[in-house]
Parts: C-alpha cells; sequence; structure tokens
C-alpha cells in the first residue's frame, strides 16, 4: 500500500460537519488541512438547473449514495434477522459528493431546547426515573445551553437562516417560537412569505390558542451576505428543494457557504472519490487513514489528527471496523461503540380542501409550526403515556413535484388504487391536499443499537452497518398524541378529509426504513463508561481522533441540522483554542 | 367542480417527441390519429402491445381527461428498463437474498427486466385481445405481486415525468393537472395565489432552459 505524503488534520466528509471543522481549522490555524469525499466534486449551478427533474432526481434519487454500494441492514429486534435496505425508501438517508445530504437538505432549520442537552437529569426531575418507560437510555449531551448558544447563532448566520425569534434574551416576542431558548440575536433573515396551507394552519392554530410562528429555514427570504462575505440569492420558491441541488445556490450548502472560502486556502484541499475504511491507530493514538482512490487503488494518509465526519452512522461503523472502542452489548449493557441510535418519531396528516393549494411552488422548510407541544407534554401528555412531542408543522416544499405527489385520496373513496374510479377521484383531489408532520423526540432504549453485519459486505468487501431499533409503545402513544393534536386543527382550518398517518405496529413501520433523522452511535457525554467522545466530540480513548456529525446526539430530538452545526463550530473551537495548545485529552 | 378542457394528441406530434431514439425494434402502437413507428429499447413488440394496454387499464383515457396510452407511458417503462435502473446498477443486489418485512422494500433477486418479462407472460399472450372487463381481471389476480406494482408506479411515472423520459408526450399529463413543468421562480407568486389557482401554460425542462438535458436512462447499462 502507497503512503501519501503526511498532512497535518485529515477529515473524512465534507457535509455540514466535515467542512465546518475543515474552514475553521484551515482559515484560522496554518496546519494542512485535507477533506476525503467519497463521492464526486460539485458539478455547479447549471448541473442542478439540469436536474430539475422529478423521475431522476426525487425518485432515482442520484444525489444519493448508490445503494449498490451498500448502504445498511435494519432489524426491529436482535431476535430477528437483519435485512439489506437494497433501494431507497422514503428519504434517503445518505448523501454522496460534495457537501454530502448537506447539499440537497430540506433546510428545516429549528434549534433543540434549552432541556434537550440535559434530557436525562430534566425528566428524572420531572418524573422521578419510576415513570420513565422501561429501558430508557436517554443522556445528557455535557454540555449547556449557554455553551451551546453562540454556536447555534454562528450556524445561522453562516447559513442566513430566514425566522422570527420569539425569546430575545429572555423577553417573549410574539410571532416567534415563544418557547424556544434564549436567543442571543434576532435570525439574520426575516421569515419566509406563506403560501395558502400554513397560513390557514397559522390561523387555526391561533385560534385553538396555540402560538403559530414561522418555522426556521436556512434559506434566506432574500438576499443575504454572511459574515464570511459569502453572497447569496433569496430563495426562488421553485419547488425542487429537498433531494435537489440548488440552482441559484439560495439554500444553505456547504458547496455555497464554505467551499468557495476553503479554496482560497493554500493549507486546504479536498479529494474526491476517496472511500475511507480505516483509521489507522498505534498506542492510542491515530495515525491516518486508509482509503480506496478513484482509480481503485487503497492508500495509506498519514495525519497528525483525524476529524470522522462522514454520514451519521458510518462515523460509528469506520471505528468498528477500525477496532477503535468497545462494541456495545444490549444483554450487557457494557461497551460504548453503536449505543443510543435513534430516529426521530414522526407523526402526520394529509388534509384535504376545497380550494387549490399551487402545491409545485414551495422550499424546504416553507413552514407554519407551532411549538405548544414541542417540549414536556405535562400532565396531558403523561395521562396518555406521552412525556415529550415536538414541533406540528403545515408545510409546502414543492417537492415531490408531480409524480410523488399524485394519488391523495381521502381515505375510503376508492376501493382500488388504479383503474378509471382512482384516476378520476386522484385528478380531483390533485392540488388540493397538504400535509402535517411531527418531528419529535425520539428517546433512546438499551436494546436499540447499531453493530456490523454478520451476512451482508459493501463494494469494498468490508461488513455492511446493522441498525438494530423498534419504536415501544412509549413512542406509539407520543405519535398518538400528537395526531389527535394534529386532527383538531386540521379540523378547525375546514379540512373536509383528513388522512392521518398510521402509526408503525412493532416491528413495522418507519422505524425498520432508518430515514435521513437518524442519530447516535458515538455518542457524546460526561464519562467514557456511557459515551464514544467528550463533550468537545473528541475521542474519549484517542485524542487525536475527534467524530463529529449526527453520531454524537445521544438521543433523537427534531431536525438536528442546526444542532450538528452548532456543535462542529464547537468542537473546532475547542480543538483550535484547546487541544492544539495542549495535545492531549480534554476530558 | 368544473372539468378541465383537454387537448387531442395528433399521431404526428406523438411521432415528433418520440424519434430521437436509437435502439431497439421498430413497432406500431395506436394513437388517437393514426399509426406512428415507435422505436424499442428493451420490449419486444408483443411486449409493448401487453404493456400499451394495460398501463391504459390502469390510467384510463375516459371522460376525466387522456389515459397512459396518449402520453406515450409504455415509451417511458421501455426506456427505464433499458437503461441502469432496468439492470440494478443503483440497487444492491449481493445474495442471499431473504424476504423480509414490507419495509425493507423488495427483496429478490430478478431485476426489472426480469420481473418485466415474467409479469408480461403472465398476463397472458392474449391480454392485448380481451375486453376491459376481462382485463381488468387479469390485472386483479396479479394486483398484489411486485410486477403489478412496478407497473402501477411506472405508469403514473410515465404520465407526469418530464418528455425527455419519453412518457408525458406534448406535457399532456402536466396539462391535465395544471402542473407549470421544473419553472426556475416563483418568487413572484409565493403568497399571492392564496386558495386560487395558478395555471402558467406548462413548459419541459428543455424548453425552459433552451437545451437538451440528457435523462439517466440514456447513460446506457
Amino acid at each position: 500500500m502507497e503512503t501519501l505524503a503526511p498532512v497535518d488534520v485529515v477529515i473524512v466528509g465534507s457535509g455540514w460537519s466535515g467542512m465546518i471543522m475543515a474552514k475553521e481549522i484551515a482559515t484560522r490555524t496554518p496546519l494542512s488541512v485535507l477533506v476525503l469525499e467519497r463521492g464526486g466534486p460539485f458539478r455547479g449551478f447549471a448541473a442542478y438547473a439540469e436536474e430539475m427533474d422529478e423521475v431522476d432526481t426525487f425518485i432515482r434519487m442520484r444525489h444519493a449514495d448508490n445503494p449498490a454500494n451498500g448502504l445498511f441492514t435494519t432489524r426491529a429486534s436482535y431476535k430477528d434477522r437483519a435485512n439489506p435496505i437494497r433501494q431507497y425508501r422514503d428519504l434517503p438517508p445518505t448523501g454522496t459528493g460534495m457537501g454530502g445530504a448537506s447539499d440537497h437538505w430540506g433546510v428545516t432549520s429549528p434549534r433543540l431546547l434549552p432541556e434537550s442537552f440535559k434530557i436525562a437529569t430534566h425528566l428524572k426531575e420531572l418524573h422521578g426515573a419510576d415513570e420513565l418507560p422501561p429501558n430508557i437510555a436517554i443522556q445528557d449531551f455535557g454540555i449547556a445551553w449557554e455553551q451551546i448558544e453562540p454556536y447555534y447563532t454562528r450556524a445561522e448566520e453562516m447559513m442566513g437562516t430566514s425566522g422570527k425569534a420569539g425569546n430575545l434574551k429572555g423577553t417573549r416576542v410574539e410571532g416567534g417560537n415563544i418557547f424556544e431558548g434564549p436567543r442571543s440575536k434576532e435570525y439574520p433573515n426575516p421569515p419566509h412569505p406563506m403560501p395558502y396551507g400554513p397560513l390557514l394552519f397559522a390561523k387555526a392554530a391561533k385560534e385553538l390558542g396555540y402560538h403559530p410562528f414561522p418555522m426556521p429555514s436556512s434559506t434566506p427570504s432574500q438576499t443575504y451576505i454572511n459574515p464570511d462575505g459569502i453572497a447569496r440569492p433569496g430563495c426562488q420558491y421553485c419547488g425542487h428543494c429537498s433531494l435537489f441541488g440548488c440552482m441559484v445556490g439560495a439554500k444553505a450548502s456547504p458547496n455555497f457557504t464554505l467551499l468557495p472560502i476553503l479554496q482560497k486556502q493554500k493549507n486546504f484541499s479536498v479529494r474526491t472519490h476517496c472511500q475511507v475504511r480505516r483509521v489507522v491507530h498505534v498506542d492510542g493514538k491515530a495515525t491516518g487513514v486508509t482509503y480506496v482512490n478513484e482509480k481503485g487503488q487503497e492508500v495509506m494518509q498519514p495525519a497528525g489528527a483525524v476529524v470522522l465526519a462522514a454520514w451519521v452512522f458510518n462515523n460509528a461503523r469506520l471505528l468498528m471496523l477500525s477496532g477503535i472502542g468497545t462494541q456495545y452489548d444490549p444483554q450487557t449493557g457494557k461497551g460504548t461503540l453503536g449505543r443510543n441510535p435513534t430516529y426521530a418519531v414522526n407523526a402526520g396528516l394529509d388534509y384535504f380542501l376545497e380550494k387549490p393549494q399551487n402545491n409545485f411552488m414551495g422550499a424546504g422548510g416553507l413552514a407554519m409550526a407551532i411549538a405548544d407541544f414541542g417540549g414536556d407534554l405535562g400532565e396531558a401528555g403523561a395521562a396518555q403515556g406521552a412525556l415529550r412531542g415536538g414541533h406540528i408543522f403545515a408545510y409546502q416544499q414543492g417537492s415531490p413535484p408531480v409524480i410523488s405527489g399524485f394519488g391523495k385520496i381521502p381515505n375510503g373513496e376508492v376501493q382500488r388504487n388504479w383503474g378509471a374510479d382512482w384516476k378520476s377521484s386522484a385528478l380531483k383531489w390533485n392540488d388540493r391536499y397538504g400535509t402535517f408532520l411531527s418531528t419529535e423526540n425520539h428517546f433512546a432504549y438499551r436494546q436499540n443499537y447499531i453493530d456490523l453485519d454478520p451476512n451482508y459486505r459493501d463494494r469494498w468487501g468490508d461488513p455492511l452497518l446493522r441498525v438494530t431499533l423498534d419504536w415501544t409503545d412509549a413512542e406509539r402513544q407520543q405519535a398518538a398524541f400528537m395526531i389527535g393534536k394534529e386532527v383538531a386543527i386540521a379540523k378547525a382550518m375546514g379540512a373536509i378529509a383528513i388522512n392521518p398517518r398510521p402509526i408503525p405496529a412493532a416491528r413495522s413501520g418507519p422505524p425498520l426504513m432508518v430515514h435521513n433523522h437518524s442519530h447516535g452511535g458515538a455518542i457524546m457525554g460526561t464519562s467514557p463508561e456511557t459515551s464514544v467522545v467528550n463533550p468537545y466530540l473528541q475521542h474519549w480513548q484517542v485524542p487525536n481522533l475527534w467524530v463529529v456529525g449526527g453520531s454524537a446526539l445521544p438521543q433523537g430530538d427534531d431536525h438536528s441540522t442546526m444542532t450538528v452545526a452548532a456543535l462542529s463550530y464547537w468542537a473546532a473551537d475547542a480543538f483550535i483554542n484547546k487541544y492544539l495548545k495542549h495535545p492531549g485529552a480534554l476530558a | 367542480m368544473k372539468r378541465r378542457e383537454f387537448i387531442e394528441v395528433s399521431a404526428a406530434s406523438v411521432g415528433g417527441l418520440l424519434i430521437f431514439s436509437l435502439a431497439g425494434e421498430p413497432m406500431m402502437v395506436n394513437a388517437k390519429a393514426g399509426k406512428v413507428k415507435v422505436p424499442l429499447r428493451f420490449f419486444t413488440g408483443q411486449e409493448a402491445k401487453v404493456v400499451v394496454a394495460a398501463c391504459e387499464r390502469i390510467f384510463p383515457a375516459n371522460e376525466s381527461g387522456p389515459g397512459a396510452t396518449q402520453a406515450g407511458v409504455m415509451v417511458y417503462i421501455d426506456r427505464q428498463l433499458a437503461g441502469p435502473y432496468g439492470t440494478d446498477r443503483y440497487r444492491y443486489t449481493q445474495e442471499p437474498f431473504v424476504e423480509s418485512a414490507p419495509e425493507h422494500g423488495y427483496q429478490g433477486k430478478e431485476n426489472p427486466q426480469q420481473t418485466y418479462r415474467a409479469g408480461i407472460a403472465a398476463l397472458g399472450a392474449d391480454f392485448v385481445a380481451l375486453d376491459a372487463a376481462a382485463q381488468d381481471e387479469r390485472l386483479v389476480a396479479v394486483e398484489k405481486s411486485y410486477f403489478f406494482q412496478l407497473l402501477r408506479q411506472h405508469t403514473i411515472e410515465g404520465m407526469f415525468c418530464d418528455p425527455m423520459h419519453g412518457g408525458n408526450t406534448d406535457l399532456i399529463g402536466w396539462q391535465m393537472l395544471g402542473y407549470p413543468g421544473p419553472q426556475m421562480s416563483y418568487r413572484g407568486q409565493i403568497g399571492q395565489f392564496n386558495g386560487v389557482a395558478y395555471r402558467p401554460a406548462p413548459q419541459s425542462l428543455e424548453q425552459i432552459l433552451g437545451h437538451r438535458v440528457k435523462p439517466w436512462e440514456d447513460e446506457r447499462s
């Protein structure tokens, strides 16, 4: 195996986490920084315009990693055999190419609540350990709201997030999310104009006594120049957002906001089509990574420090393949690697209206929301077995543009999903429906974990990751509680018909599909007994190895991109201000 | 609700959009105003006729608007099957193949080309000659199969895809829905048409960009 010239810092992955780390280190220190990306280079705006095609981009998902390479396997319980995800179902969890999934995300951009960072302590104080669901494995992050808040602000300013503050330094602001944690600053851009469905939702929610606000979205509502001097146009509401690259560069992507700065840095380089297979380590110190390059040759890249910023579960998988850390065992509860995989609990519905919606217009994150059930659900929730909720929002993304949205019909109106009656109904209701969704807390449990699959391998011969995860009654009760609230709002909107999303029974439904809101596997925490990385996202046992991204979140909680970005800034500051001055364990 | 008005598709316009195909066996399909030569990439002529008939039962032309035959759905499916999709270039195909919960999706070994070949054969050589009710009976008998799932999904795709893929001929599907195509901006319209239909004339991606766009299926497997 050829050994390449060493670099100071090698970063695996070019999504938000990897590129934020790269930009901070490369612009603030003289260190040489190399980013390795498994997919291809950024193809430019003209290519993204040509990809505004639902068949190739939304249905065949050409921005996602090719499933033929080997994705992962899933099962509901350790007693089951895991099957591979052979083709994408629902939204693809993994991006590929420069920017990764951060280049085609849906830009819904809320922050977590302050208590989310100390959720285990919080819920035990509120309910007592006895009232929590059995086998719950939630943990505190190991950092406090006051520590992370400035980094949320940095992430929002870099991305140009559009929204309205509801809590400015402790002062409630009507029209914003009054339930959010205290913010140090207003959003960098005002909210987007809202389409019909979300406006009706907000009106109905207000009449019911709730507090609607525009969902924060990381596409600027107007021309925006961020603190780094990067200028981007306002959103065009073209409806090709989630799963699409932005053809005008409005949507926040590392390719638009970070790559142009890095490309001017002499100490930065990036190599694409590089599949990293191992972190090489000797005596508790990482010495670099091995990867398969574009020509199919495996090479050794020596580095002074290694940052893992791959797709969420691939961070844990790289550690497993490299023999770093102890695999978690659900039978004994021992081991930390592979603990606490989660997946946001979603509940939602489709509602039908008399009037047309113009659903083809829209943008990622274009939604009106309420957070009245965003955190603790109080006695009313507890009575139904639901402890924590999430945002409820009515959105109009535009995408799926036309094919994937065709055929929404009120339940029971037709007997068969093809033929003349079905066609007439589908045409009648086309563009007369809208969607609510809630993205909620998903607690971690002892029985849910990830490890390496014994049966299936990837294109390079390495075992696939195996995800063992299912909802419990607590998630079903929580989803039922939230759907109840959603149905009431839809009725108040004057919906003609409402199709609630079915709540999956055990061993079924979305948990087996593991979509793009997954978290965990290499979680952060206050003790090496219960976490893989310390509160700075530095590996507990290997101080020159940093593992950043959604892999660090100890449990699932709402849309997490802003949290992932904030944690990446936080980790970069710790790396630069603390670790470089005193290389060694920071905690 | 007021019935929308619909366009008639002439054989000439069908031919105009399909002519750039290069490979495969030429065949005849029935179009509204005559017969047009359509080169095939994957289907045999006999298979294509079965697919045309089956897709028409899934999405029939009737008083609510045009159907699968007029939109060129079979041509769409033929091209998808001949491209990387048809041979599973983008599906994980490592053994063992073990059936599982529906959430895992299709876990079989056969690729879409093989699934179609077998599925079409199972509909029967006489399928095209049957009357509509008898055709529906045959389709109901296979409606739980993976082949039928694909056929139904691909019929909707072929009705409403960008015409560069071979379906949605003359934007017939988009006209039926009032979908304007992949317009580059609604900045002047967003929030302005609340509850009121905004229905500019549809345009294809090629018309909007002013140049040909190569669909993925043309990257031959």
